[in-house]
């Protein structure tokens, strides 16, 4: 595993502009900041976990990376290179570096074209000119490889169960062997069982190619299980990033430890007597968010302070990263 | 450890490549069953068929041109006239004596035509231009749009008569007429389609991969739209045949000697009260049967494409 750093991304923030259907024609926008400054690096072979609560913006953040919603400012260097700076047709030709793996397995396939046509579709984008004798090799050894029958290319997405569509969609999207994949909420819509057998099999391939991954998910355990570091979002911005291990023993931000204490440990005695840190309430709306720090209206720790100062983001030791003015 | 992943994998890839690829099944596969389990809709696509053949075969039994005039008739219709083998009028003659059987099969293909063309017309114009709208969205889609509220603002009939009247009467002028005006619904059903079926996840996959958007919307929106298209399509056959015999039945169709359905109608109805009944009797069933089949082909299409509305 090399140690070049294959991505930074430098004070992302995606906003968008939300229109009151009630409000007259002139009126301003509302602007909803669903993604607000967020910055990290990644390096080659790396997994970086993302987790945090529904609406906090971490789908948004996978999709502003790789430009499929359009940034409002920031950059994402990508070897180098400013991927929000390109063209659209720069950016085309760089989308082979990097796939995505999508939530709904079923959904993110055309269920027009059989399984051949949809994991052969990027060779047929990027170099169209391969011979077709190639490009059926092609799809077989990916199909074998993420552990599909290649007999069954004429199928269409329809017959297959959740776990093989998103065997699929891997294949789809490793067929170009990309540097980077961003998988958004690759397992959840999957069962326990068949979670594991995809997750293992990212690892395999991450292994096997040197990939590095995003890997977006709302179940710690499994992000865990995967990421070499991970960042915690909330609202929009960065609570904590850290290695896995150091997060999961350590915790140092109170949304994380809050995070933390709610994950079931599979044995009932340290499950009934572990203490349980609640958060109350609601996600704050991103369109009006708290002043300060975002976490304030729901942290138990809250003090004067985080309603007038923004906490900075700052290393703690050893690269573990916290945004708190009272972290421990 | 990758090496013998390697192994592994060409074994594995050995012992497949002697497995024959499994045939897939395709939706449209599935909606053929489906269409073929519906018994209206077959035996309309039967019938129809058998009227499509009748108007390329029958000029082959007919003994009398469409224009040729029976002077032996002409004058006592009413009597000579009749449907008979003896004389060759197997569906008798109209009133100025020329033979029904080859004017109800000119105009069949007239008629017949005009629906497909003016469908065909409508269903390219309209798909594409609703799919790009659709597809496209903001401003684009909103002055798309207008310039289709515009034109829809126009009453059609007007515009028709209006341009065979300016344009002289001819069969092209009626083909573009009526292409011209039917694929606004057309384009309007599809934008709406393409809103849903652009926010799907496997048009974000193929945004994501690097596909060109001229390239979704011909390979993933266009091909997942068909299902709509198709029924509406068939349902529009039977009302381009429907406008046309109107226009025709005002007199300003097609042109004589060529007919049409609503021209003969017509015809047969202004002659009525002389006793002639099979004048309007012929084309009416010809052009009644048709409209029903395309109407019961046009059901078994929206419920063999569309499963989950029944």
């Amino acid at each position: 595993m090399s140690n070049e750093t294959i991505m930074q991304v430098d004070n992302l923030k995606v906003y968008f502009r939300v229109k009151n259907p009630e409000a007259m024609p002139w009126t301003r926008p509302d602007v909803l900041k669903a993604v607000d400054g967020v910055s990290f690096k990644l390096k080659a072979g790396e997994t970086l976990g993302i987790v945090g609560e529904s609406g906090c913006g971490k789908s948004t953040l996978a999709r502003g990376i790789i430009r499929l919603i359009e940034a409002e400012e920031g950059q994402v260097l990508w070897l180098g290179q400013d991927l929000l700076k390109l063209s659209n047709n720069e950016m085309r030709s760089r989308r082979q570096e990097i796939q995505m793996i999508f939530q709904d397995p079923l959904a993110s396939l055309d269920p027009r074209m059989n399984i051949g046509e949809i994991i052969a579709e990027p060779i047929k984008t990027h170099h169209p000119k391969t011979p077709k004798a190639e490009v059926k090799q092609m799809v077989e050894d990916v199909m074998v490889r993420v552990g599909l029958l290649p007999n069954l290319v004429n199928r269409y997405p329809h017959e297959f169960s959740g776990g093989q569509c998103q065997r699929i969609g891997i294949a789809r999207a490793l067929i170009l062997k990309p540097k980077l994949i961003v998988c958004d909420e690759p397992v959840s819509a999957l069962d326990v069982s068949i979670q594991a057998q995809v997750v293992n099999l990212l690892k395999e391939l991450q292994d096997e190619m040197g990939l590095a991954l995003i890997f977006i998910a709302h179940d710690l355990s499994i992000v865990k299980h995967i990421s070499t570091r991970i960042m915690v979002l909330y609202l929009g911005n960065m609570m904590e990033l850290a290695d896995s291990a150091d997060l999961y023993d350590r915790p140092r931000h109170p949304y994380t430890q809050a995070l933390i204490s709610a994950v079931p440990i599979p044995d009932p005695l340290i499950e009934k007597n572990k203490e349980l840190i609640l958060i109350e309430g609601d996600l704050p709306s991103a369109i009006n968010p708290p002043s300060g720090c975002v976490f304030r209206t729901r942290c138990p720790k809250a003090q004067d302070i985080c309603a007038s100062d923004k906490p900075v983001f700052e290393d703690t030791g050893k690269g573990h990263m916290v945004a708190c003015h009272f972290h421990d | 450890m990758l090496v013998l992943n390697k192994v592994k994998i060409q074994e594995m890839a050995d012992n497949i490549a002697e497995m024959d690829a499994v045939k897939g099944r395709s939706l449209w596969t599935d909606a053929r069953r489906r269409f073929m389990q519906n018994k209206a809709a077959t035996a309309s696509v039967f019938v129809l068929t058998l009227i499509v053949l009748f108007s390329f075969i029958g000029p082959y039994f007919a003994v009398w041109t469409n224009e040729q005039i029976d002077w032996a008739v002409l004058g006592r219709v009413a009597e000579l006239g009749q449907p008979s083998f003896a004389n060759g009028h197997f569906f008798g003659t109209d009133s100025l004596g020329r033979d029904l059987y080859s004017r109800v099969i000119q105009g069949t293909r007239i008629s017949l035509s005009v629906g497909f063309v003016g469908a065909t017309v409508a269903v390219i114009i309209g798909t594409l231009y609703g799919a790009i709208a659709g597809y496209v969205g903001g401003r684009v889609d909103q002055f798309m749009m207008r310039i289709v509220d515009i034109l829809m603002a126009i009453p059609g009939m007007f515009v028709l008569i209006l341009m065979l009247v300016v344009f002289g009467r001819s069969i092209l002028m009626l083909f573009i007429a009526i292409g011209l005006l039917a694929w606004l619904d057309m384009s309007r059903i599809v934008r709406g389609q393409t809103l849903s079926i652009k926010n799907k996840e496997f048009v974000e996959a193929a945004r994501a991969t690097g596909v060109k958007n001229s390239k979704i919307i011909t390979r993933h929106i266009v091909p997942n739209l068909l299902g709509v298209v198709v029924v509406y399509a068939s349902l529009l056959v039977p009302g381009m045949i429907l406008i046309e015999s109107s226009i025709s039945f005002l007199g300003l169709g097609v042109q004589e000697p060529s007919t049409s359905w609503g021209a003969l109608i017509s015809d047969g109805a202004k002659t009525i009260r002389y006793d002639t009944e099979w004048q309007l009797l012929f084309p009416l069933a010809f052009f009644v049967t048709s409209l029903f089949c395309f109407y019961f082909i046009g059901d078994g299409l929206r419920d063999a494409l569309d499963p989950k509305d029944r």
